[in-house]
């Protein structure tokens, strides 16, 4: 955790409590996760409630309380992606990883979440990781995929 | 200032500039129920239990009366077959949470609904959030909030605030409409187990893990 960015975002916007959730993004992106001890400084200088920011922390799925890995491996499992395969391909993925969807692995490396869509369903079964879309994936080929990301 | 009028039930009635339907309708001793709602709080409209018939300009609107401003020429139904269907409705879902709150009871009894039409799920909250805006209104203290959302929302003390404040308040407590049996355990949980009940809100954080 980079303390000082942390604080230099937190410092642009003291006292502007409507930015809250555009402070919290950005340490967000930054961080990857939003510890206690940094809500508890947001609270202090932005002047909002603790209580109010947890609950817009636990509102929004953009934000995270627990630690995340350096990389987001999302598996689409839409209708589309789950007749082409999709649970085969989460599978592997999960084997693969060594982690389920909502974990983090030990070293910080992967994050694994399933999504309900990516909006390219001709593409599917598709993958996206840190952004990247992978599309017609099979168990094989996610191997190779996941080689190129330490 | 300005003054309006407006007719409930029948009932031509005076309102002022800034008030509510609800207000306009107690100030000449009509009742409409209320559950989130609390003078000394900003109206919330959560509940839904004080939905009224408007009727402007020829259509007919269901609005909550705690929120919805009085204007001039307002025809208002405090009771017509269509609210008491919604109230019953509304109090059914209500009564899933908290089956025995006396609150939810006598507005069973009077709207004829069913305890058991819903399947169970006690909560014993629903959600009115009184002792949330209380504390953060009138305490100015925030040491109760809201996390989650949709079917998990759920109401949660911060440890560290809770600690320091609440020993000696517990103000929330008699504002709860169901029973304050969830406050208390919430409260008990912050004050005794700080760790586990932030950790409810990280496993919140995180699907899958947080059911």
């Amino acid at each position: 955790m980079d303390k000082g960015k942390i604080d230099k975002i937190i410092d642009k916007y003291e006292g502007d409590a409507g930015s809250l959730i555009q402070a919290l993004l950005e340490i967000q992106s930054e961080n990857r996760w939003l510890p206690k001890e940094v809500l508890a400084k947001v609270s202090k200088k932005l002047n909002v409630p603790l209580s109010r920011i947890q609950h817009i922390v636990t509102f929004y799925k953009a934000f995270s309380l627990v630690p995340k890995g350096r990389h987001e491996v999302h598996v689409c499992t839409g209708t589309a992606c789950h007749v082409r395969g999709a649970p085969r391909l989460l599978d592997s993925v999960k084997d693969l990883i060594g982690i389920s969807p909502g974990e983090t692995d030990m070293d910080l490396k992967y994050s694994l979440e399933t999504v309900n869509c990516v909006g390219c369903c001709a593409l599917g079964p598709v993958m996206v990781i840190d952004g990247e879309y992978y599309g017609k994936m099979s168990p094989a080929k996610s191997e190779d995929v996941l080689k190129n990301y330490d | 200032m300005n003054e309006m009028l407006l007719q409930i039930d029948g009932k031509e009635v005076k309102a002022s500039e800034g008030m509510t339907i609800l207000e306009a309708a107690r100030s000449v001793g009509i009742s409409i129920p209320t559950l989130c709602h609390h003078e000394k709080l900003n109206p919330y409209g959560a509940c839904r239990i004080c939905t009224v018939e408007v009727e402007a300009g020829g259509r007919t609107n269901f609005v909550p009366a705690c929120i919805y401003p009085a204007a001039s020429g307002l025809v208002v139904r405090t009771r017509s077959e269509k609210i008491d269907k919604t109230r019953k409705m509304i109090l059914e879902l209500m009564l899933s949470h908290a089956p025995d709150a006396p609150a939810l009871k006598d507005l069973a009894k009077e709207y004829g609904a069913d305890r058991d039409r819903f399947e169970k799920e006690p909560s014993f909250c629903i959600l009115c959030g009184l002792c949330v805006r209380y504390c953060a209104e009138v305490k100015k203290k925030s040491a109760v909030g809201f996390i989650d959302r949709g079917p998990n929302r759920e109401i949660n003390f911060i440890p560290e605030i809770a600690s320091k404040e609440c020993w000696n308040c517990k103000e929330c407590f008699p504002l709860c409409p169901t029973s304050y049996l969830q406050t208390a355990y919430h409260l008990t949980e912050a004050l005794a187990f700080p760790s586990s009940s932030f950790l409810r809100t990280r496993l919140r954080g995180t699907p899958m893990l947080g059911a």
